[in-house]
């Protein structure tokens, strides 16, 4: 059998030899890799930077598919040497590979510029699992990074750190982010993203040295003036590894020259991916890899195939949140026609350069969901006259499946895990599957970074006779956008009603769902500076009681903590008689409900009971439950009542997106059942823990711990930070204990309590504004909205 | 007043039912809700079919409105169930017309199939009643279909 032997274990040379077992067994496969892992998802670095998956997640190899396939895999050993006569590969541990078959898949390294002192500690390029991991190491919440290069890998490791908690500054040599995939404006629209993300970016600077002794410090740049960091990332692009074939005699210009069919200069090594050169052009993204192997793969099977004719650069990404699809040429040179389309507060840019009637390239930002229909155009140069007029908008296709009924079944739909429209198809009608979640088990397409999810989608709809949509995530059938998109519109579009987003965004008249959604929106966006429009809220929170099963309302007062005085029980008494409350009520909540009683009555109600609204009827903050605490328990280690009272008086009166209850304890037998509230605070010997998150109610949660705190006062602020993030992120009618397991503990601990100290501020902020805009509801019982609002209308004339 | 055997019937000034909001009123031994929909009035019994919710009290969109007790929805101008086809339960509706920034409303002459309850039912019971179930509206067939 002959010998192939692949020096690198990455993705470009795995996915040749996956290509290469699909043939006859004819090799006996050795893969030499200098990392120590196997071969994962370079792509999704970011993703584990930014601690959205772990590092097991990213593997796309395990050892056990080395084994499955006879692979004698070592790791962890550099290759110095060929020997193209002898025929052997040698490591930098002595060890001597002879092989038949030599593939070159070296991929590339980080390209240091010429910056004095790059050796100084604290000084990481962000190129591997290795990288990433030291970076997570040194990433701290508060910790200052320096991001030199503002390129694709630079805004990753920027956004990743940003997650993290640093306080993050990227500096680019370039006037504009991203010049290779994206144009001056483009950049903007991503330099405006990030900056309100709070990333500082800082163009046209050239880095000169880093500060410090042996540790750096900051960054000088060539015009003097200097920024302080605690430490500094290089994301200054890639340089291929070329060094090992150059000294093997090998043709190399700025990567190993390749031919169409991957061959090298020597007859019996072979090279793709990053460190290769093909008609001049090096690649450094997925696609072209991919498509490299499989022509390999069918070279070294001794099939003949078309040759590979180059890949056009195409890139798909998400950076810092933001969809960006970028493909082709998109310089605008005399004779090319730039077709532009531009709506800055919606956040979509897309650009196209037509030449000769053909595409030469495009740039999509903010919505990239045509961005296969465009690939298409370019890959097969397709004529547009016909469609000059429909470019930057797809005709209305007969049906959702025709866009993607017209894709070869050769087409990568996955680049990630090279699956095929063809696999896709087949899959989905062979196994009968009906769900993504299915399609994702079998093929794994999608899983990778995602950006082929829409593209999935379609082809289920279209090929699977039971597609079952996944749960949508609009908001509902009124308006087509999720929440967090609808979050977006209200801000940037300055829309301060919920009528006008209804007129702008929706059907115009909204429904009972849309409606309040809306209106806690409006409310919480503005901190309480919107035009509140009644007829959009719940008949509770227009009358400000909870309206029972017979059309009568209940009262409940304010009690902070769940302490009351006789006066105020007396009152309570007393109102009760007087307007004949059919039920006197001690609720779940140590509050007391007045139940039975009359809309017309509530005015009255309020004022004869000189006490605050109690907020039982709405989606807001409802109560602190409370024990007595060190006040009267002889086993209380904590003051529970005032820092509960405290609690209450901080928060009350303002609206979340679903009731939120809170419980405080003074001590960890947890009398007032603070770990089954929304927000509890259990106080122990000498530390309070704040605990998010719990539920008593359909369903039983143990609250989960948000942090530990010395005193009360911390307490109460890591309670705020955590309020106001549910407050500003969950859905509406999202209780906390879905919206912590939806987001993950740690997930809500990194925006929250260990977040940019910018960004803790910000929630401060926003809340401190919303708690000054808010007030007592009942105070409507003396000023109404509205000359009706709680009165019962009478008809003028009676009838005989 | 009289107009066959309708009348029709003074209720309120316009700007007392808030835009997109619907107010109760009692007319002739029954209760109507009158919505304002901003370009139209419209009236229809206020008892919801299902479970005797006011409507009046309920969330408008467009010409419907959603029950604030368990969420059914009824065309204003039909009277007819939108989200519960199972239902053969149709609102009442009652012409409306707009005099001078008035809202009048036409009713049927004779007396309703079921006597609304005065507003001050439940207060004139003794309190050691509140225990007692109320009865069922589903036992009270009460609605006639509009002609």
């Amino acid at each position: 059998m002959e010998r192939l032997v692949v020096v690198g274990n990455g993705m470009a040379g795995t996915a040749c030899v996956e290509q290469v077992l699909k043939y006859a067994k004819k090799f006996d496969i050795t893969i030499l890799g200098d990392e120590t892992h196997v071969n994962y998802n370079r792509i999704l670095l970011s993703a584990v930077l930014a601690g959205e998956k772990s590092h097991d997640e990213i593997v796309l190899n395990s050892l056990e598919w080395y084994q499955q396939h006879d692979i004698r895999l070592r790791l962890g050993v550099r290759i110095a040497a060929i020997d193209p006569v002898a025929k052997t590969v040698s490591g930098d541990d002595g060890c001597v590979t002879p092989y038949d078959k030599l593939l070159l898949a070296t991929g590339s390294s980080p390209l240091i510029p010429p910056i004095e002192g790059v050796k100084k500690e604290g000084v990481y390029v962000f190129r591997n699992l290795d990288d990433t991991r030291a970076l997570l190491d040194r990433a701290r919440s508060g910790a200052r990074a320096v991001v030199i290069g503002g390129g694709l890998l630079g805004l990753e490791a920027a956004r990743g750190l940003q997650v993290q908690g640093c306080d993050v500054t990227v500096v680019h040599l370039m006037d504009t982010l991203m010049e290779r995939q994206v144009d001056f404006a483009g950049g903007s629209y991503l330099k405006a993203k990030m900056e309100c993300l709070g990333v500082k970016v800082l163009l046209g600077r050239n880095t000169a040295a880093i500060l410090g002794n042996t540790k750096a410090e900051g960054v000088r740049f060539k015009d003097g003036t200097e920024l302080p960091a605690d430490f500094v990332v290089i994301a200054a692009g890639i340089r291929p590894n070329v060094e090992l074939a150059r000294k093997a005699g090998l043709q190399v210009n700025r990567g190993i020259v390749v031919n169409d069919f991957m061959g090298t200069s020597d007859a019996d090594i072979y090279a793709v991916g990053e460190c290769v050169e093909h008609k001049g052009m090096c690649y450094g993204l997925v696609a072209p890899l991919l498509e490299q192997g499989r022509v390999l793969a069918a070279t070294l099977a001794g099939n003949t195939v078309p040759g590979y004719e180059g890949t056009v650069p195409a890139a798909k990404l998400k950076v810092m949140g933001v969809e960006v699809f970028s493909a082709g040429d998109f310089s605008e040179s005399p004779g090319n026609d730039v077709i532009r389309f531009e709506d800055g507060a919606l956040g979509t840019y897309k650009k196209l350069i037509v030449r000769d009637n053909r595409l030469a390239g495009v740039i999509l930002i903010g919505e990239t969901a045509d961005s296969h229909r465009y690939m298409d155009w370019l890959q097969s140069k397709t004529d547009l006259r016909e469609k000059r007029r429909n470019l930057l908008f797809p005709e209305p296709a007969a049906d959702s499946g025709l866009d993607v009924a017209e894709l070869p079944d050769s087409k990568t739909v996955c680049g990630c895990h090279g699956v095929t429209k063809g696999t896709i198809v087949h899959t989905i009608l062979d196994r009968g599957l009906t769900t993504l979640a299915q399609l994702k088990e079998c093929t794994r397409a999608s899983t990778g970074c995602g950006s082929c999810t829409d593209l999935c989608l379609h082809l289920l709809k279209a090929v699977a006779p039971q597609f079952q949509e996944e749960e949508k995530k609009a908001l509902c059938k009124c308006i087509p956008l999720s929440e967090d998109q609808l979050r977006d519109i209200v801000r940037s579009q300055k829309l301060r009603s919920v009528q006008e987003v209804l007129d702008i965004y929706g059907s115009g008249t909204g429904c009972a769902i849309c409606k309040p959604a809306l209106s806690y929106m409006m409310d919480m966006v503005w901190c309480g500076r919107h035009e509140e429009d009644r007829s959009a809220r719940f008949i509770n929170d227009r009358v400000h009681a909870n309206i029972q099963n017979d059309g009568t309302f209940s009262v409940v007062p304010r009690i902070r903590g769940g302490v009351t005085s006789p006066e105020e029980l007396r009152r309570i008494a007393d109102v009760a008689e007087k307007y004949k409350v059919r039920m006197v009520k001690i609720t779940g909540s140590q509050r007391i409900d007045l139940l039975g009683v009359q809309k017309s009555d509530l005015p009255a109600i309020w004022a004869e009971l000189g006490m605050p609204s109690g907020q039982a009827y709405s989606k807001g903050v409802r109560m602190v439950k409370t024990c007595v605490g060190t006040d009267f328990c002889r086993f209380g280690v904590q003051d529970a009542i005032a820092t509960g009272v405290e609690l209450e008086r901080r928060f009350e009166n303002l609206f979340t997106p679903h009731k939120l209850k809170m419980g405080v304890v003074g001590c960890p037998r947890n009398c007032a059942e603070a770990t089954v509230k929304d927000i509890g605070l259990v106080g122990q010997e000498g530390s309070w823990q704040v605990v998010v998150g719990g539920a008593a109610g359909k369903k039983v949660r143990k609250a989960d711990l948000l942090v530990t705190v010395e005193s009360a006062e911390e307490a109460l602020q890591a309670a705020a930070l955590f309020f106001q993030y549910y407050r500003e992120n969950a859905n509406y009618l999202e209780r906390t204990y879905d919206f912590v397991e939806r987001l993950g503990i740690e997930r809500v601990r990194r925006e929250t309590i260990y977040a940019a100290v910018a960004v803790q501020q910000g929630l401060r902020d926003r809340l401190r504004k919303s708690k000054a805009n808010s007030k007592d509801a009942w105070l409507e019982g003396d000023q109404p909205r509205h000359p009706s609002q709680f009165v019962q209308i009478q008809p003028m004339e009676n009838v005989q | 007043m009289s107009d066959g055997e309708k009348c029709w019937v003074r209720v309120t000034p316009c700007e007392s039912i808030p835009l997109r909001e619907g107010k109760a009123v009692e007319v002739g031994g029954r209760r109507i809700a009158v919505f304002n929909l901003g370009d139209s009035f419209l009236a229809v019994d206020n008892r919801c079919p299902h479970r005797g919710g006011p409507l009046s009290d309920g969330i408008v969109s467009g010409s419907t409105v959603v029950c604030p007790l368990h969420a059914w929805a009824f065309d204003l101008n039909s009277g007819a169930v939108v989200n519960h086809p199972e239902s053969q339960a149709c609102l009442a509706t009652f012409p409306v017309r707009i005099e001078k920034g008035i809202v009048w409303v036409q009713i049927p002459a004779e007396e309703p199939e079921t006597v609304c309850q005065p507003a001050s039912y439940e207060r004139d019971r003794p309190v050691r009643w509140v225990l007692r179930k109320t009865p069922s509206p589903a036992n009270t067939p009460l609605i006639t279909p509009t002609p």
